[in-house]
């Protein structure tokens, strides 16, 4: 077989490949909103964090030379505005679907105004680990070329679902989330633990950005998000507020994604439009599939204002 | 030194200082001569190695004439937002010429403030300047599609898979009328070799760009050309496959070291200097100014490393034989790839055909769908 055409499994080939190489930002960013929304907010502004994040891990990588410290510094910048946000949204009668929102503009302003000088210089990437050293197909190589995040990814969110099951301060963030009043009662410090939570989910939003610029495409530009942020705020309501489930919606994303371009590339030509949306389409016929409605909520964090 | 403590009262009059400061300023400037003022709007980012940045360099080369002055905002939204940016140009900066470099601007903000400010010249990328509009609007464009046919004379000769691959935005007719001289201009080499094209559906879509060009590459493709807004991450994720590639709009040179063979290149500064010219003496401007590779409203990237001198002597030759009307790019008998033909023998759509204008086929070769 010539080794340059491997016709239809190129297919499936990319699909997995696209599920490892798209879905990484979508794990960061929908776990650290599912652990911000666990307690009782919606933070719709990790759009915004996300380009911040993926900005800072740029400048950090470009200036220091360590691109693990561009990961950290973006994680610590979206971390900075988590807090922004949770600190706001304490102020009584502030609302933090608003607050998100501004957020988004404020974020990506200041990345754009911020990473002015970063267009041209080239970043030491993230470094990625070959998989696909036992195959002398070469797509396969490129497909299984996995960078380290994704793994961190996929750890973090069993690490999540331990952590809101199994532990104690998982417990008390589900129950600040669940009932103000039960919280305060049972002596719960409810507003640091929202900000401390909108904190952690900044973070990881941030982490999320510098895979963006650091790894996969893997240059900082302006157009590097085009919506992924909010794509994956709406995974968490997909994942029904579980991790787990968070972590498959967005390998599910990532992968539909990859189709468009793999069927194009396969000869497929038509329909591309179609094709393109198949993420969107995929996601809605599961959702629609999947409702009850006998108990719509039954799975959302009940102070979330999403449903009131 | 003590500080006063700063009242109302004293935040007035610093703020009315500075307000004032300008105008005084320009008053001086303005009786000492009196530069030629152009005004250039971006619809993004000057930096986006693609389209803005192909404009921004041209505005660069104008500010160094002299006696010219350029204003310049980024970002502008093709929304009344184009219109506040023109306007604060021509009344705070005193712009004699408006360079609207995007093109939703022209309808209906550009018409409008043409209306609204008759002694201003309003340029626009892309227009068609129709009877009736106002007579001081000038719209140019260039056929960048003469440059793509040299940078596929230059994969033909460079590719060994005899598969090409190329990354597009939409199947609009600019895009595609460059698709399939990037096409012909590879199968002039040899017309066994296939072009494979992939639409990722917009404008700038990074991750479903780089998703595109690991397709492309894993389908054997060995040489990638961009047409997407900023084709920068389509060069470098070509670069990082070890594949080559040709840019689009401006130079991705610097992002592709090893690979970047050349490019098609916007080369905006002539037609910029010939509306320049107009306003400083007193003329109207070309209403419908389009030209290409012979008048040096488009070029190519220099040729990078790999190019081979066979390909380079290739290109030349190419390049002299558009220039002097000896060589068409659409000519007939062309097929487009559902096999009907689309020119028909002994027909010749030169470039300035307004034929073309509505071009929505992709020629034979080209794997891929309108």
């Amino acid at each position: 077989m010539d080794p340059t055409s491997i016709g239809w499994l190129a297919l499936p080939l990319a699909i997995l490949g696209g599920a490892i190489r798209v879905s990484t930002p979508f794990i960061f960013v929908s776990i650290g909103e599912l652990i911000t929304e666990k307690s009782g907010r919606i933070n719709l502004g990790l759009e915004g964090t996300l380009m911040l994040g993926a900005m800072a891990g740029y400048a950090i990588s470009y200036l220091s030379g360590s691109p693990w410290l561009g990961v950290l510094s973006a994680g610590l910048a979206g971390m900075a505005f988590g807090f922004l946000h949770g600190l706001l949204c304490s102020v009584k009668r502030v609302n933090d679907t608003a607050i998100g929102i501004s957020l988004i503009v404020l974020g990506t302003g200041l990345a754009f105004f911020l990473g002015k000088p970063l267009i041209e210089p080239k970043a030491p990437p993230l470094p990625s680990i070959a998989l696909g050293f036992w195959s002398s197909v070469p797509q396969v190589r490129a497909a299984l070329d996995v960078n380290a995040l994704f793994f961190v990814g996929i750890a973090l969110a069993f690490a999540v679902y331990v952590f809101l099951n199994r532990t104690g301060w998982g417990l008390m963030l589900r129950t600040v989330g669940d009932s103000e009043d039960a919280a305060r009662a049972l002596g719960f410090p409810v507003l640091r633990v929202r900000i401390i939570a909108t904190m952690a989910g900044g973070f990881l939003a941030g982490i999320g950005g510098s895979f963006l610029s650091l790894s996969y495409p893997g240059s900082w530009s302006e157009g590097l998000s085009s919506g992924q942020g909010i794509m994956a705020v709406a995974l968490v309501i997909f994942a029904r507020w579980r991790s787990v489930n968070a972590l498959g919606a967005s390998l599910l994303f990532g992968g539909a994604g990859a189709l468009g371009p793999a069927l194009q590339g396969i000869g497929v030509t038509g329909y591309y439009y179609l094709f393109n949306a198949a993420p969107y389409i995929l996601t809605l016929a599961i959702m629609v599939a999947s409702t009850s409605r006998a108990a719509p909520f039954a799975d959302a964090p009940g102070e979330l204002k999403l449903h009131r | 030194m003590t500080l006063k403590p700063v009242d109302r009262r004293s935040v007035l009059q610093m703020l009315a200082a500075a307000g004032s400061a300008p105008f005084v300023l320009k008053s001086t400037v303005a009786r000492a001569e009196t530069p030629l003022t152009v005004g250039v709007l971006y619809s993004g980012s000057k930096q986006d190695y693609g389209f803005n940045q192909s404009h921004a360099q041209a505005a660069a080369a104008l500010k160094k004439q002299t006696g010219i002055k350029v204003v310049e905002e980024e970002r502008v939204p093709e929304t009344i937002a184009a219109q506040r940016s023109m306007e604060g140009m021509i009344r705070q900066d005193g712009a004699q010429l408006i360079l609207a470099t995007s093109f939703g601007y022209f309808k209906p903000h550009v018409l409008e403030m043409a209306a609204k400010y008759p002694d201003v010249t309003f340029a626009h990328t892309g227009g068609v300047w129709t009877a009736g509009m106002p007579e001081n609007i000038g719209t140019f464009y260039a056929y960048i599609f003469e440059a793509q046919y040299i940078s596929g004379i230059v994969a033909g000769h460079m590719t060994k898979s005899k598969k090409l691959g190329l990354v597009a935005a939409k199947p609009t007719p600019n895009l595609l009328r460059s698709i399939n001289a990037f096409a012909l201009g590879a199968r002039s080499v040899d017309p066994t070799i296939q072009v494979q094209v992939i639409f990722t559906g917009d404008w700038v879509l990074p991750v479903r760009e780089a998703e595109a060009t690991n397709t492309l590459v894993d389908q054997g493709a060995d040489v990638i050309a961009a047409q997407v807004d900023s084709p920068k991450v389509v060069i470098e994720t070509a670069e990082k496959r070890g594949v080559m590639s040709c840019g689009y709009h401006s130079s991705q040179a610097d992002v592709a070291p090893n690979g970047y063979l050349t490019g098609a290149e916007w080369n905006w500064i002539t037609p910029y200097l010939v509306y320049a010219g107009s306003v400083r003496g007193g003329k109207k401007p070309e209403h419908y100014l389009r030209a290409g590779l012979g008048d040096h409203f488009v070029k190519n990237s220099p040729f990078g490393k790999l190019v081979t001198p066979e390909a380079r002597a290739a290109a030349e030759t190419a390049r002299a034989d558009l220039i002097g009307g000896t060589r068409v790019i659409y000519s007939g008998p062309l097929k487009d790839n559902k096999g009907n033909v689309v020119i028909p023998a002994g027909i010749m759509q030169s470039s300035n055909d307004r034929a073309l204008d509505g071009i929505n086929y992709l020629v034979e070769g080209i794997i891929g769908q309108v």
